[in-house]
């Protein structure tokens, strides 16, 4: 994804993601009061690959949930595909979820009650229903994109943590979003595993158009991201081409 | 039609909840099973108390109510009638008891023509008893006389199944005695029996047929014969002393007798009066029943929950990933409602099953006391109630787990 492509989009305003002055504040006017996120002002625009960096009690993760709108900012506006989530009912952020955003998660986050090909399905069946043939075929293409074709029937139980992810990733695709968040999806795994999911992640940017916003405490992988945005304290503290990073931030914590 | 769209709808989207919670079930088949068969045991509590209590009620009713009318009108009862006092003074009285001879219903055709007309009643049938004494050479026994009319006392005792010996026949010079008074005066079918109602009012009949009702009492004193030689023997020309009535629903009983005291001004009695104790005795046992019901059915629903609320918090986690792939908080309501449900179906089909088997060997091993009959409505109803419980006691949990907040659902471990 080239820089130019990103600024024209901007330009036109089709943000897939757009936060504004957005505060979150845990246990407000008690002794516990504890402020996360400061005044978060960002915009993704569609089919970019942003890596979200900064130590653990940084607020990244908290960020994320709110723009996967599985939390709400204490105030600010948060706009998906121009929806604006603030005043939005608990039944319309759910909607909106379901059409709009992928979750990709740390530690994969399957159901193993389920085989790998219901899994990657849940997010349809959840939407509509029985499977239509051609939402079952797409999940199986995602499953072969993975390389996982083999294991369509299986419990997830029995595979590695590698392949777990993989189905992890397939099912946040499957609902063809405009936005995959993923919650340090290379946390678990070894460096070689980490490298491969990663290589996905990076070819479904391009070949499903979908924006991705990963947080990862990896340099390696934050590094291959055109984008970065770092975040301190719940303050941005650098937004810009991963490349022009400063060396002070790029120590591993 | 107008549902026709919205039921879709809402089949369409059922389809996943039914196949998560179908699938959480049966993930975990121990927590499934031991859950079940609790379920079952209350419930074959449940239908093998009901059938068994109700088995015996209707066999203490068929044997007491067998041999009896349900509602008996008689002649108003005698008493004394006192002159007013005179204005300004009281009147002072030692009042003894009149003496009730036997007195005839007027116009009894019309009366029981009357009461035909009631779709309630089931029978309506003249009797005439008084006392008498049988005498068989110099054996004598005091008797209670019964002049009946043979159609219609059927539908109060079917004789006919009661007969030892004999037949079936009352008429002028025919009669049928218990079992009991015929051993006491040595009768046999074919012989003759001398009655004697007092003041010389004597007829000689010949015994038609001996029955045995199964109640000793009965059995020593019923003498039948038809209407005419009862009004004959008892002087009472042309009249009866009793309409005897059965009824539908015989815990009406009292409810119309009351009714037929006001249309009538007669004096009418229901079963449930003259057998206070037995009525008490039946509906203590009801509720003897219906506690033990309730208790069960309490026990099994906090099973139910129980087991539910701990299933929630083992699936916290998945319910943040259902909840973060779109899932709805009335999808989780309902995968957790439909496991009560299924639970409360699955485990009160068993139940049925253990209790109807239960029934069959209760009835195998006690042939001779009475028949529990199980009515399958009866066991419908329990598995219906059943299910709708587990629904019930699903509630709270699933409340629960509609509620998380599937940030921190998620990150649970």
């Amino acid at each position: 994804m080239s820089n130019s492509q990103l600024t024209v989009s901007q330009i036109t305003g089709q943000a897939v993601l757009q936060l504004d002055k957005l505060n979150k504040i845990f246990n407000a006017d008690t002794p516990l009061q504890n402020h996360v996120l400061h005044d978060v002002s960002l915009r993704v625009c569609p089919s970019e690959l942003v890596a979200l960096v900064g130590t653990s009690g940084s607020g990244k993760s908290t960020l994320l949930n709110m723009m996967g709108l599985l939390d709400v900012s204490t105030s600010g506006e948060l706009r998906i595909q121009g929806h604006l989530i603030q005043g939005m009912s608990e039944q319309q952020r759910t909607q909106l979820r379901s059409e709009s955003i992928g979750f990709v998660f740390q530690f994969h986050h399957l159901i193993s009650a389920f085989s790998v090909l219901d899994n990657v399905l849940m997010p349809l069946m959840l939407r509509f229903g029985k499977p239509s043939k051609e939402q079952i075929e797409y999940a199986e293409h995602l499953l072969n994109e993975v390389g996982l074709s083999n294991y369509i029937a299986q419990s997830t139980s029995r595979l590695s943590g590698g392949q777990q992810q993989r189905v992890a990733i397939a099912r946040a695709l499957v609902t063809r979003p405009a936005l995959v968040l993923a919650d340090e999806p290379t946390g678990n795994l070894d460096t070689q595993t980490a490298d491969e999911v990663f290589a996905l992640f990076e070819r479904f940017n391009v070949e499903h158009q979908c924006a991705i916003v990963i947080v990862t405490h990896d340099p390696r992988l934050s590094a291959r991201c055109p984008r970065t945005i770092r975040l301190t304290d719940g303050r941005i503290v650098y937004d810009g081409p991963s490349a022009d990073l400063p060396s002070v931030f790029t120590v591993t914590p | 039609m107008l549902f026709a769209k919205p039921l879709g709808q809402l089949g369409r989207s059922l389809w996943i909840e039914w196949r998560i919670a179908l699938r959480f079930l049966a993930d975990n088949p121990l927590q499934t099973f031991l859950i079940s068969v609790a379920i079952s045991v209350g419930a074959a509590v449940i239908v093998f108390i009901t059938a068994l209590i109700m088995g015996l009620q209707n066999n203490t009713i068929d044997k007491t109510l067998g041999t009896q009318a349900h509602i008996r009108i008689e002649a108003t009862r005698q008493h004394n009638i006192l002159s007013a006092a005179p204005h300004g003074q009281y009147l002072w009285v030692l009042e003894s008891p009149r003496a009730q001879r036997l007195q005839t219903i007027n116009n009894w055709q019309e009366v029981r023509d009357a009461l035909d007309q009631y779709g309630v009643l089931t029978t309506v049938s003249p009797l005439i008893t008084g006392p008498a004494f049988a005498q068989n050479g110099t054996a004598r026994a005091s008797i209670a006389l019964m002049g009946i009319d043979p159609n219609r006392y059927d539908g109060i005792i079917k004789l006919q199944d009661y007969l030892r010996a004999g037949r079936f026949s009352v008429g002028a010079s025919d009669v049928m005695i218990g079992s009991q008074l015929a051993e006491d005066l040595g009768l046999r079918v074919g012989d003759k029996l001398r009655l004697d109602a007092g003041d010389d009012r004597q007829a000689v009949s010949k015994v038609v047929g001996v029955f045995e009702l199964g109640v000793r009492e009965l059995d020593s004193r019923y003498v039948y014969t038809d209407l005419k030689q009862a009004q004959t023997l008892l002087n009472l020309p042309g009249g009866i002393t009793m309409l005897e009535l059965k009824i539908a629903d015989i815990f009406d009983a009292e409810h119309w007798a009351q009714r037929f005291k006001k249309l009538t001004g007669l004096h009418v009695q229901s079963w449930m009066e003259t057998n206070s104790q037995l009525l008490n005795a039946l509906s203590s046992q009801s509720m003897t029943t219906q506690m033990i019901r309730v208790f069960v059915a309490l026990s099994v629903i906090f099973g139910i929950a129980s087991v539910l609320a701990v299933s929630v918090v083992q699936r916290t986690r998945e319910v943040g990933i259902l909840r973060a792939m779109g899932g709805s908080q009335q999808q989780i309501l309902r995968v957790f409602l439909l496991q009560g449900g299924l639970l409360g179906l699955a485990g009160s089909a068993l139940g049925v099953l253990v209790g109807y088997s239960l029934v069959q060997l209760f009835n195998t091993m006690s042939e001779l006391l009475f028949v529990i009959r199980l009515e399958p409505s009866m066991l419908l109803s329990a598995i219906m109630i059943s299910t709708a419980a587990g629904v019930i006691a699903a509630a709270v949990p699933a409340r629960r787990a509609a509620q998380y907040d599937p940030a921190v659902a998620i990150r649970y471990v």
